[in-house]
């Protein structure tokens, strides 16, 4: 099962400014791969293009999985969450006023259809559906450890936790591929471990395929299969951690030119 | 042709003073990101002192002006000491019906203590027309164009050129910033709304003049297309509520005379829409997109 | 589920009673048709408020042109229920007005709703206008008089009942997966799109439920005052429902409630005033904002479940 999802000569241009540069890149199923690279590489402009926060100026972004090929340019964000592409957000984007439980019920939206009549006249199928979609958000929590703060409002949480609840509500979409921004952002090396130990747990559990950013090295080099290098919006190099760790280039990049 | 030249001048007339209301929209909504709904009655403060200072104290022109100009400035600093300022850190709507709250105030305030009735503006300068080429153009027009251009030239120069100026343009970009960098915020602010309120206070001496009658409610119709034309240019650019005052002005005279006044104000609203629709931001607004 | 039956008969069971309540008052001569008035005016900026707070609190999209739905709804009523009289023309005046609405909502909000924060506003506003200066100018509208002699027919049962009807269906939708959805589109919209939340479509569809609820608030107004004429329906229609929302807590149902009540008492005694009256009207509502900026209620709901929750919780400490 290879190639769940391929990018080809993918490109993003802000006016003037090449953001993202000719990036062709694949991701095959069940793959835990990460993407480095120095600050303002475009890698979250990168992840903005996948998940349809931007469009691209140029090039492709297919997905071949569960509902055969796909070309996903041009689709919206809601779209493409739909189709399988759940992503968290470096600076943390939860639904504040909500409570916990709630943000994990509002990303199955999709997935659950409640009539609207049903809803407004409250009949016994409202009911059973609400307590469906509850019961699948409590049982993603309880495997997160959350479920004793399930009806905290999800602005009280602490930094920690609000991370570990934003990977729980991509979870809830049914993702095929995971996209983690920065999860370690802010966390001291016993949060990130706690946090590494949970997004292998994560990829064993749900059989999926996770992409992601991070600065962290302890992190990527622990958790990452292969490892994408971007720098000043192309890709630099690709590899195992071990290839990484000695190519030069990434050295480079990363520590500058030797004086 | 002569038609239109004309409908140009008498729109280019009105729309000054929609350009001068809508400069102090701009000015506070750029700082404090409010739209100051007693705005229109801040012109219309101005236009009934013009008149009781014209009247009773025989002031000439320029005094009434400027006078008006004081006044205006003094209630709006006032307003936004009483009514604003207390709820800088409100959402933003808690602020804006306040806004409408202290419209509601002045309109009936003064309603109650002067009678709602309609009053005829003193012609302290005598109405006489030019024939310029078959177009007419009263010595008023004129006055009122002059001096709103004049006005709007200074605002420019004091937001440009100097220290209080770099000031609040530094507080619209980032107030936390500009304070931590020594710009005292409440200063500021008071300066934008004395700003802006003296420009509405000689636009009510000019409306005066020009439609010779003033009454309570009179800010309230101007208020809101001076708005408009706020937004039309982009909100919290200078430039761009001077553009947006005349465009609404000349779109106006110009319905008004093809014989559609009954609709002139729908088609303000649907030229607003559809610039929105094109230029989210307004004619001169920055888009600012948010950051992922 | 046996608690979920319990709320719902609970609230069936108060809002029965308060239809008794007034019914008996009225009998009695306690309420008078001074009263009455007040009533009904308090039921229908009730129903306005609350499909206004759906868009404004719940979606966070701020409209400013409920006045202009509310127009379609009660110039909807006036011509229909003045050829087809009766209860049958009324309800079908009724529906004639929320399809209109919604309609209009769908070409309103399709383009507009693209737009952020105040713009939004001055565009929805706008578009109210459109609305009452094309009523101002046709002749089946009757023009800038309006229209008179419309045959009564909702009076103030008719108003109670659309007040409970359009209350339930408006909580019954923001408290299923759809409001959530609409709440999660307030609240992040970035975020909502990226667990699959389609924000345009939710956006839309609690904007075109606020103005159907005002062309029904229309339609009642239209049939109990029996004259209406375009100047009701402006700018200034739109911003006193605005009030009301901000002054009960965005966001807030019951606050809707608690402010709709409490301005139309105030309205009422306020009165006696004379000219004074809306002077008196601009301070209050200069103080409440400055000393209570969240609204009267803020967020909070007052509600049945949290009651219930209380009484047992306070049961088992005993």
């Amino acid at each position: 099962m290879a190639g769940l999802l391929k990018i080809d000569n993918l490109a993003k241009k802000f006016g003037g400014l090449t953001a993202v540069s000719n990036v062709s890149m694949h991701l095959n199923q069940n793959e835990l791969v990460a993407l480095i690279g120095p600050n303002g590489a475009g890698k979250t402009t990168l992840f903005n293009l996948l998940t349809g926060v931007i469009s691209a100026s140029s090039g492709s972004i297919v997905l071949d999985g569960r509902n055969g090929a796909v070309t996903l340019n041009g689709k919206k964000a809601s779209q493409i969450a739909q189709m399988g592409l759940a992503r968290t957000f470096q600076n943390i984007r939860l639904f504040k006023e909500m409570t916990v439980v709630e943000n994990v019920m509002v990303a199955m939206t999709d997935r659950f259809n409640e009539n609207f009549f049903s809803s407004i006249f409250r009949t016994p199928a409202f009911y059973k559906k609400e307590q469906m979609m509850k019961d699948e958000a409590l049982k993603l929590l309880t495997i997160f450890n959350l479920e004793k703060q399930a009806e905290t409002k999800a602005k009280n949480l602490p930094y920690g936790i609000q991370r570990r609840l934003e990977i729980v509500r991509t979870l809830a979409t049914n993702p095929q591929i995971l996209f983690l921004d920065e999860p370690a952002a802010g966390m001291n090396p016993e949060e990130t471990a706690d946090l590494t130990r949970l997004i292998i747990k994560v990829q064993k559990m749900f059989q999926i395929t996770i992409l992601l950013i991070e600065h962290d090295m302890s992190l990527v080099m622990n958790v990452a299969e292969r490892i994408y290098v971007l720098d000043h919006g192309s890709l630099l190099a690709e590899g195992t951690p071990a290839e990484i760790q000695d190519n030069d280039q990434v050295i480079k990049a990363y520590l500058g030119e030797e004086v | 042709m002569q038609i239109i030249f004309q409908q140009i001048i008498n729109g280019l007339s009105l729309g000054s003073i929609y350009a001068l209301l809508a400069l102090g929209y701009t000015m506070v909504y750029g700082i404090i990101k409010l739209i100051n709904f007693a705005h229109g009655d801040i012109y219309m403060l101005g236009a009934f002192w013009g008149f009781y200072v014209i009247n009773e104290w025989h002031f000439n022109f320029i005094a009434a002006l400027l006078s008006s100009m004081v006044i205006g400035a003094i209630s709006g600093v006032t307003i936004e000491y009483f009514a604003y300022r207390p709820l800088r850190h409100s959402p933003r709507i808690t602020a804006l019906i306040t806004a409408i709250g202290v419209s509601y105030l002045l309109e009936n305030g003064m309603s109650y203590s002067f009678s709602s009735n309609t009053r005829s503006f003193p012609q302290v300068i005598k109405q006489h027309s030019f024939d310029v080429g078959g177009v007419l153009i009263s010595n008023i027009q004129i006055l009122i164009l002059v001096t709103s251009c004049v006005l709007m030239v200074l605002l420019q120069v004091i937001i440009k050129k100097t220290k209080m100026g770099k000031a609040m343009r530094a507080v619209s970009v980032d107030a936390d910033a500009a304070e931590l960098v020594g710009i005292n915020i409440n200063h500021t602010i008071s300066f934008t709304f004395a700003l802006g309120s003296a420009l509405a206070g000689a636009a009510g001496v000019l409306i005066g003049l020009y439609y010779n009658s003033i009454d309570p409610l009179m800010g309230m119709t101007p208020g809101i297309k001076a708005f408009i034309a706020a937004v039309l240019g982009g909100i919290g650019s200078v430039p761009g509520a001077a553009v947006g005052g005349f465009l609404i002005g000349v779109l106006e005279t110009f319905f008004q005379a093809i014989g559609l006044s009954a609709y002139k104000d729908a088609v303000v609203y649907v030229v607003l829409i559809a610039i929105l629709l094109i230029l989210p931001a307004g004619i001169f607004g920055k888009n600012v997109k948010e950051k992922v | 589920m046996r608690d979920n039956f319990k709320y719902n008969i609970t609230w069936l069971i108060i809002m029965a009673a308060g239809f008794y309540m007034i019914n008996t008052l009225i009998l009695v001569g306690i309420v008078n048709t001074f009263i009455e008035n007040m009533l009904v005016t308090i039921g229908i900026n009730i129903i306005l408020a609350t499909g206004l707070n759906l868009v404004i609190g719940f979606a966070g999209q701020f409209s400013l042109g409920h006045a202009g739905f509310m127009a379609v709804g009660a110039y909807a009523t006036a011509i229909i229920t003045s050829s087809v009289s009766g209860g049958s023309g009324f309800y079908l005046s009724l529906i004639v007005g929320i399809i209109l609405s919604v309609v209009i909502a769908l070409i309103v909000g399709i383009p507009t709703l693209r737009l952020r924060g105040d713009y939004l506003a001055i565009a929805t506003m706008g578009a109210a206008e459109i609305i009452r200066i094309v009523i101002n100018n046709m002749k089946i509208t009757g023009g800038a008089a309006g229209i008179f002699n419309i045959p009564q027919f909702a009076s103030w049962p008719t108003v109670y009942i659309m007040v409970c009807i359009t209350t339930i269906v408006l909580t019954n939708f923001i408290h299923s997966r759809d409001g959530r959805a609409v709440i999660a589109v307030r609240e992040d919209e970035i975020a909502a799109e990226s667990v699959g939340v389609n924000v345009f479509k939710w956006k839309l569809a609690a904007f075109v439920f606020g103005a159907a609820t005002a062309a029904i608030a229309g339609s009642l107004h239209a049939s109990y005052l029996q004259t209406i004429a375009p100047s009701e329906f402006g700018i200034m229609e739109s911003i006193s429902v605005l009030i009301i929302v901000v002054l009960g807590g965005i966001g807030s149902i019951t606050g809707t409630f608690v402010a709709a009540i409490a301005l139309g008492v105030i309205d009422t005694i306020l009165q006696n005033f004379g000219a004074l009256r809306m002077v008196i009207y601009a301070l209050a509502l200069i103080l409440i904002m400055v000393f209570k900026p969240s609204g009267l209620l803020g967020t909070k709901e007052l509600s049945i479940k949290s009651i219930f929750k209380k009484i047992k919780s306070r049961k088992e400490v005993i």
